[in-house]
Formats: C-alpha cells, sequence, structure tokens
C-alpha cells in the first residue's frame, strides 16, 4: 500500500503538513496507554526492586517466598489450573459437539450466542447465581437434601471445589467461542483421505485430527489459565475478601484497601509475579495460536 | 469381468435424484474420466466408488470383491482431491508413508517406498517440507504420491487440476498420465474440462444431469457423439438453423440456399425449423465442385489469424459458422465483406435426434453394458 | 442415531450445568415472599434508590468510557491502515496488554502510582482513574471492531477523494470516517456497556458508587434482591450481545469482562 503522499502530486503543501500530522493521529492512544497503563505498571514492577530507602534490593522478591504467600499463589495456581482443564475439556467436547458431532444448525448457533453471554456474565452476579443455586439455602441444595443428600458441611461453596465450580462457568464458554471455529476449520478431505489410506476413525483422530487442533487446544487451556489467574471479582464475593487462604489477586486488592502487609514493597512484587505469570500464559497463548495459523495457511 | 464394475447404481438425495441407472466396466490399466458439467453426478458417482457415499441401489464390484457396503477404509483405493487435502501436521515424507504407517509396514519398507515415489514425482529433496511451505502443483504431486504408495487397486481423482493455474495443470497432467501408464493402475478421473477428458484417457463417460450420455473413446466421443449435449460439450459445434424442404430425403434450405444431411427427418415437416450441428474442421473452403457435397455461401465476418490455423467466422442469415483452415503463406485468407462458399459433407451434419445412423462404428448406451454384465 | 450419542450427550450436560444455576437464581428471586411467588425482590430493587443512583453513575461511565475510546482509537486505527502499517503489531500489542495487566493489577498500579495526586485525593479525581482504566480495558474490543469495519471500506480512496475535495483531517474524520465505520464501533460499544455495567474490581478499589460494589454491597443485608440483582445483570448482558449480534459485522463478544 503506498503512502498517501506519494499520489498527491497536486498538493505539495499538504504532504509535509500532514506527515507531523500522521503522529499526532496516533498520539493521543500512545499517550493513554503510557498514562493509564504503561507507566503505572513499569513503575511497579521498578518499585518492587526498591526498599524502603529507594535503595535497589532483591528483599523484596523474596519475601515472596513467605509461607502465606506461597500458599496464595499455589492455591492460584491449583484453582487457574483445575478450572482450566476442566473447563478445556468439557469446552472442548461442547465446541465439538456443536460441530463435527452433527448436533443440528440451531442448536450450535444457540451455544455460540449463549457463550457469548455467558462469558461476559463473571464476577458478582455470577456468585449470586450459585449461592442461590448451590449456597446453604440455595435451590439445587434444597432439593437435594429433600431427596436425602446433604451437601453441607462437607461441601462449601466458599471452598476450593466450590470456587472451581463457579470458575468454570466461564471458563468452559471461553473454550466453546475459541475452539468451535477450530473445530469448524477441520476440513473433511483430510478425514477422507485417512480412511482412503486405510485409517478408521481413532487412528485419523491419533495421526491427523488431534495433532492439528493441539496446539489450539493447548493454547487455549493456558489462556483460560490466565483467565482464572487474574479473576478477582469473583473470588471477592463468595469468599469475603479476606486474604488468609485465599487467592493472589484477592491478596493484591487488600493491599489497596487496607496496606496489610505494611510493606508497600511486597505489594509490588506481588503485582510483579502475577504481571510474569499473566505474561508467560498469553505469550504461550500466542504463540501456540500463530502455529496453528501457519500449519492451516494452505 | 472388468476390473471395476458399477451396476445400475443409483444415489438419490432425499427427493433429488444425483445419479441415475449408472453403469461402466472398466478394465485393469484402463484411464477412464467421468466428464460433465457441474452438478451432473460425476463427482457423486466417484465417492461411491470410493466409499464415501453409499448407493440408494446397485452394486459395486471391484476386482471380484463386492464392496458396495465396505467402509472405505477397507478398499484399498488411492484419492487424489481438488484441495490437495495434505495433513498439514506432517511433512511431505509422513504423507506419502501415512498410508503404509497405518497398515504397520516395517520402517525400512517405509522409508524405500517414500523415496522410490518422491523419485516419481521429481520432488526428490521435498521430503522434510511442510505442505505450507509447498506451492499448489508441489501439493498436488505429494498428493498423488500419497494416494499411490498403498499401491491401491484403484486411483481416484477428483477434479485434481481445478485449483491450478493453467501453466502447471498442463505439465502436471502429463506428469498424472505418464505415472499412470508407468505403474498401469487402473484410474477414474473426474473432471468438467473436455480438453482434459480428452488428452489423458482412453475412455470417457460423458454425463448430464445424473444420466450417463455417452461411454466410448475420445475420438468415438467426438466425432460420433450420441446425444446433442455430448456434441456441445466435446468440442466445439456450429449450429444451423435450417428450414425443411423435404423431410423424407433430409433437404434443408437455409437463406434459400439448399443442402442435405444424410438421413430422413422423420418428425418433421416441411417448413418446420430444425437446427442441425457441424464441427468446425469438417467445412473446407470450396475448391473442387463436387456435387456430393453441400455447398454455402455467406460473408466473412472475422477472420482471425492464429499462427498455423486461421479461423474463420462467417455469417449466413442469423447464423454463424466457425471454420478453421490451415495457414498456407500461398493463399491468401479470406477478407471480411467477402462472400465465400464453403463446402462440407451431407454426413458431417448433425441432426437433433438421440440415435444417428452415423454411429456405425460407435458402440451405442445399451450394447456396450451387455458387453460388459 | 447412537452415532450421536456423545455430542447429544456432552451438549446435554452442559445444558443443564448453565441453566440449572439461571433456574435457581430465577426461582430463587422469586422467593421473597414466604410462601408465594412473587416479583417482590425486582420491585424492592428497582425502587431503591441506591440501585437507581449506582445504575445511574454506572451508565454514565461507561458512556464516557465509550465516547473517550471511541475518540482514541477511530483516528488511531485509520492512521494505522491508512499510513503507518508498519506501526500495526506495536498497537495490537498494546491493545493485548490488558489482558496480561489483570484489573486488581491495573488498579494497584494506579493507586499507587498516582497517590498523593489529585487523582487519587478527590472523588472527581478517583472517577478520572476510573473512565481511564475502562477505557484500557476497551481497547482490545474497540480496536477489533473498528479495525474490522476500516478494513471493509476502502479508506485510501475515501480520503483522497475527500481531500480532492478540499478537506482536512478533521473534516474527514468525522464527516467521512466516523459515520462509515460507527457501526463497527457499536459493537465494540455495546461489549465495552457490558464490561463496565458488570465491573466490581476497579470500581470497588476506587471506592466508587458503581453499580458493581452496589450489587455486592446488597449482599450483605439482604437475601433475595441479590437474586433478582443477578437475574437483571444477566437480562443486560444478554441484551448487550444481542443487540452486537442484531447490528452484525461479524464482530465475536469474546473473552470476559469482569470475573
Amino acid at each position: 500500500m503506498a503512502p498517501l503522499t506519494q499520489t498527491k502530486t497536486n498538493q505539495p503543501t499538504l504532504t509535509r503538513r500532514s506527515f507531523s500530522w500522521t503522529w499526532v493521529g496516533v498520539a493521543p492512544f500512545f499517550l493513554f496507554v503510557a498514562a493509564f497503563l504503561i507507566w503505572p505498571t513499569l513503575s511497579i514492577i521498578g518499585q518492587s526492586f526498591l526498599d524502603q530507602e529507594r535503595r535497589l534490593t532483591l528483599q523484596n522478591i523474596l519475601e515472596l517466598g513467605r509461607p502465606f504467600i506461597v500458599s496464595s499463589y499455589v492455591y492460584s495456581v491449583q484453582l487457574s489450573a483445575v478450572t482450566a482443564i476442566g473447563g478445556g475439556l468439557l469446552g472442548g467436547l461442547l465446541a465439538y459437539a456443536i460441530t463435527i458431532g452433527g448436533l443440528p444448525r440451531p442448536l450450535r448457533d444457540a451455544v455460540l450466542s449463549f457463550s457469548g453471554v455467558a462469558s461476559n456474565f463473571a464476577g458478582v452476579p455470577l456468585a449470586f447465581a450459585f449461592i442461590a443455586t448451590l449456597g446453604q439455602l440455595g435451590v439445587v441444595t434444597q432439593w437435594l437434601r429433600s431427596i436425602g443428600i446433604s451437601l453441607y458441611p462437607a461441601f462449601s461453596l466458599y471452598s476450593f471445589w466450590g470456587l472451581c465450580i463457579v470458575y468454570i462457568y466461564f471458563q468452559i464458554p471461553l473454550m466453546v467461542l475459541i475452539m468451535a471455529p477450530a473445530f469448524e476449520g477441520m476440513r473433511r478431505e483430510w478425514r477422507e483421505a485417512a480412511e482412503s489410506l486405510g485409517a478408521n476413525g481413532w487412528q485419523y483422530w491419533r495421526y491427523v485430527g488431534l495433532p492439528i487442533l493441539l496446539p489450539s487446544i493447548l493454547g487455549t487451556t493456558v489462556l483460560l489459565f490466565g483467565n482464572a489467574f487474574g479473576a478477582h471479582a469473583t473470588a471477592f464475593q463468595l469468599t469475603g475478601g479476606g486474604s488468609q487462604g485465599n487467592v493472589v489477586t484477592i491478596l493484591i486488592g487488600a493491599q489497596i484497601s487496607s496496606d496489610a502487609l505494611a510493606n508497600p514493597g511486597l505489594g509490588n512484587a506481588l503485582a510483579l509475579g502475577m504481571i510474569v505469570i499473566m505474561g508467560v500464559s498469553i505469550g504461550l497463548y500466542t504463540w501456540l495460536q500463530r502455529l496453528s495459523a501457519r500449519w492451516l495457511r494452505s | 469381468m472388468a476390473f471395476l464394475d458399477i451396476v445400475h447404481v443409483q444415489k438419490s438425495f432425499g427427493t433429488n435424484v444425483a445419479v441415475e441407472d449408472f453403469t461402466l466396466a472398466v478394465e485393469q490399466g484402463e484411464f477412464v474420466s467421468f466428464l460433465g458439467p457441474s452438478g451432473c453426478g460425476k463427482t457423486t458417482t466417484l465417492r461411491m466408488v470410493a466409499g464415501f457415499e453409499k448407493p440408494t441401489s446397485g452394486r459395486i464390484v471391484i476386482d471380484g470383491v463386492d464392496v458396495t457396503d465396505m467402509p472405505p477404509n477397507r478398499r484399498n483405493i488411492g484419492m487424489v482431491f481438488q484441495s490437495y487435502a495434505l495433513f498439514p501436521n506432517m511433512t511431505v515424507a509422513d504423507n506419502i508413508g501415512f498410508g503404509l504407517r497405518i497398515a504397520r509396514r516395517p520402517a525400512h519398507e517405509i522409508r524405500a517406498r517414500v523415496e522410490e515415489l518422491l523419485r516419481i514425482i521429481h520432488m526428490q529433496e521435498f521430503g522434510r517440507r511442510y505442505p505450507y511451505q509447498l506451492s499448489g502443483g508441489q501439493q498436488q504431486r505429494v498428493a498423488l504420491a500419497r494416494a499411490l504408495a498403498i499401491q491401491p487397486k484403484l486411483l481416484l481423482l477428483d477434479e485434481p487440476l481445478s485449483a491450478l493455474d493453467a501453466k502447471i495443470r498442463a505439465s502436471l497432467r502429463q506428469e498424472i498420465r505418464d505415472i499412470q501408464r508407468q505403474l498401469g493402475i487402473t484410474t477414474i478421473y473426474v473432471t468438467h474440462d473436455q480438453e482434459e477428458a480428452m488428452a489423458l484417457s482412453d475412455r470417457i463417460v460423458v454425463m448430464s444431469r445424473g444420466k450417463i450420455e455417452q461411454i466410448g473413446t475420445p475420438f468415438e466421443v467426438y466425432n460420433f457423439p450420441a446425444t446433442r449435449f455430448v456434441a456441445s460439450f466435446v468440442g466445439t459445434l456450429n449450429q444451423i438453423e435450417a428450414t425443411v424442404v423435404d423431410a423424407a430425403i433430409g433437404l434443408l434450405a437455409v437463406e434459400g440456399q439448399q443442402f442435405r444431411i444424410a438421413r430422413p427427418l422423420p418428425q418433421y415437416r416441411a417448413g418446420d425449423t430444425v437446427n442441425i450441428a457441424l464441427r468446425p474442421e469438417l467445412i473446407a473452403l470450396d475448391g473442387q465442385f463436387n456435387s456430393a457435397m453441400n455447398r454455402l455461401s455467406g460473408t466473412v465476418e472475422d477472420v482471425t489469424f492464429l499462427g498455423s490455423i486461421v479461423r474463420v467466422r462467417l455469417r449466413l442469415a442469423a447464423n454463424r459458422l466457425s471454420m478453421d483452415i490451415f495457414n498456407n503463406p500461398h493463399l491468401r485468407p479470406p477478407q471480411p465483406g467477402e462472400t465465400i462458399t464453403v463446402h462440407f459433407a451431407p454426413e458431417a451434419c448433425l441432426a437433433p435426434g438421440d440415435d444417428t445412423p452415423r454411429q456405425a462404428n460407435a458402440q451405442p448406451l445399451s450394447a456396450s453394458t451387455a458387453e460388459a454384465a | 442415531m447412537l452415532k450421536r450419542f456423545w455430542p447429544w450427550f456432552w451438549f446435554l450436560t452442559g445444558a443443564a450445568y448453565f441453566l440449572v444455576p439461571l433456574y435457581a437464581t430465577f426461582d430463587f428471586s422469586l422467593r421473597a415472599r414466604r410462601g408465594e411467588l412473587s416479583f417482590a425482590a425486582y420491585t424492592s430493587v428497582l425502587n431503591d434508590v441506591r440501585f437507581v443512583e449506582s445504575f445511574m453513575f454506572s451508565l454514565q461511565t461507561a458512556l464516557a468510557t465509550i465516547v473517550i475510546s471511541a475518540i482514541v482509537i477511530v483516528p488511531t486505527a485509520y492512521w494505522v491502515q491508512l499510513r503507518l502499517p508498519r506501526l500495526r503489531p506495536v498497537i495490537e500489542f498494546f491493545t493485548l496488554l490488558p489482558f496480561v495487566v489483570p484489573a486488581v493489577v491495573l488498579v494497584f498500579s494506579l493507586a499507587r502510582t498516582y497517590s498523593r495526586t489529585p487523582l487519587t485525593d478527590s472523588r472527581e479525581g478517583l472517577w478520572v482513574l476510573l473512565v481511564g482504566s475502562y477505557v484500557i480495558l476497551s481497547f482490545p474490543y474497540m480496536y477489533r471492531a473498528v479495525d474490522t469495519g476500516l478494513r471493509s471500506i476502502n479508506i485510501h480512496d475515501l480520503t483522497e477523494a475527500a481531500q480532492s475535495l478540499g478537506a482536512g483531517w478533521f473534516t474527514i474524520l468525522t464527516r467521512v470516517i466516523f459515520p462509515n465505520v460507527y457501526v463497527a464501533l457499536l459493537s465494540g460499544a455495546f461489549i465495552t456497556f457490558a464490561i463496565v455495567m458488570g465491573e466490581f474490581t476497579i470500581a470497588a478499589l476506587l471506592a466508587q458508587p458503581a453499580f458493581g460494589p452496589y450489587m455486592n454491597r446488597l449482599a450483605s443485608s439482604k437475601v433475595y434482591e441479590p437474586s433478582a440483582l443477578a437475574i437483571i445483570s444477566f437480562a443486560l448482558t444478554w441484551a448487550a450481545i444481542a443487540a452486537i449480534q442484531w447490528f452484525g459485522q461479524g464482530a465475536q463478544a469474546r473473552v470476559a469482562g469482569p470475573r
């Protein structure tokens, strides 16, 4: 695409003026991003290496090794991993069912529409919905009690598995939205070519189908991990925001309201840790998606 | 008993009959094309032979075995698709060796066979490449090699050259034919390009709207078309709208000039309009006067010099006739606006009606199928 | 039919998991009055003055976010396509950053960085931070929507035509470009709307009287009203997504809002 300046032979003055205007055009974006995202984030990252007297130190990072912080990270990682794998598996099966599985077209459209809504429905209202369903006075809890199964106190919506059940509600739709097009991109001829060469259904999936889909599946699962790791509102509503035995996001949030750790450097380090984990997961996701796109280019 | 027998196969999708009463016997090593416009059922028939569609009725027998109910992965056929369908996650070598791997052949055998095939398709250096790194023509060659690797009984090709550009199409076409001859493998080739079908095939099956119009060698199908459809689909065809003068002796007139066709027209009466078809190479510029030949005069509309061929377009009343004459440096070609006379034999004319007596040398439809059964 | 057993099985299982909580919530919300089904919880919520206040507050915030985001994104996307195609990967990287910096970290960084400035000392200042955060959160969707919209019209020719008729840049942007992409903008706007209305983390941590914190506070005092709110919120999100799909453009409401 030739830049505009080369074609405007009859407006030389506009040519020169418009060059400086070009950068003016994108300046607002960069200023905005710098002010509200880049500068604060870099500042926090930088400050996590400074101590109270503004000297360079690794102490803050090391403090991340404190037991209750480590356990918080472990808790977050476990929650994110379980919901990523669970959501990935179930979401993948659902995406498969509505595409290659051959369910009627209206069903496929309905599931995709609903997934669009459900993946945006997270946070406080989602927590309310599950409290009304599986909370102590929840509809399903009562129904189970009426047929003799008593959920509580063995199960609690506010425990690890309770959080998992709730998180999966927005993990599955995200998986469906991303994987349904990937499944639909599987060409019928691949299957037929494999069959003409002697492969049965299982062999097709093992040698052709799954390998082709694997980067997408893995990448999206990693995305789901990041998605859960960064979640805050849902956990906050269910656990009340207490920083004991909770996810890292709640811990960070607690720093703002009460600076409970009395060590600003540590809060910065927590944020840094979070950014690193999220960065790695988004990076992995992008790389795997590119790999998949490259294979499927032909 | 032929190598491949398709017996009275019919395929309906609901109320839509895609293929109707298809019967064909293919000998071992033969190259047969299914030729026709889109929607004529040629691909559906191919897919039934491959096993991807099940016939609504009829039987398919390959090498003595009735495969009608057999799934595709047990039929030992090789298939080449229009879209190449190479497995994107595997290298060229792995793609070619896929069928052998499924058949659990030992690794050294697979390696040897893959190398042999890479040699046959002239792509020895490409073994480690991935499909996305190849051009369309290269991908199709690999697809061909992949299909041949398992030494299938039948090779089925579904419009393999349609997605390629003209130059590659021409060279790959020849390569396919050479390989097929070299290996002696029975082949069915689906195409809508009549030039391709004629260049490659031992026999052509011309199809239209689910039915077979004619089966024959390229020579037969071109020179003795069984139906008007075949005549117009295969090769170019001139059409003359003429008035019947005497139906009993096949005497017709156009713009006051009379000419004969070689047979009577029982279903017509004097004064009716009838459409006569004529191959361009059977029309010649009038030289010697020969009373057995028809002569018509018309005005030259257009002369195109194509090198060895000079294409002359002639106007005759509302008709336009196309004729090709060989270039002759000693003979000036006609000029636009000139009136010239051309001649052609009565036997060269095709009249409407499906069976013309001129088919003395060709096998009519029913005869060939009766032989094969 | 047996061949389709597993697809139907997974679909029905999924349907049960997703629809039961919605049904349960709706059912729960109808039981405010003992022994009968009624919309009492809903009337209670809708009549609550704090509901109206927080809802309007979030609505205004959403509108401000959409306007600012549009004003920033449209010229950027336009210039990148027209003049600076090399900048495209950079812009796309920046629009993906909000996924790397989750809401809680974003608000944490903002609060820390701008502490002891007017931004954090006053209610208005905090609101500026709020809108700023939301604009950042909206960038991925807005940029993708506008970029797609711009690609479907030939901005090179439109710009040259306008210039040959004497238009300056501002006129081109406002009279030529904006009207042609506003449908694509709409889909970005609706997602932004859904995100802002449901957002909790940033609003709560910046102590803003938004809809999210209102819902959260209600849970500590009321039993049935939160369920009614959940249904209202779901209906709102559903309406926003439906509006996007109705306006077409193929933009997809992927990736979630507040979590």
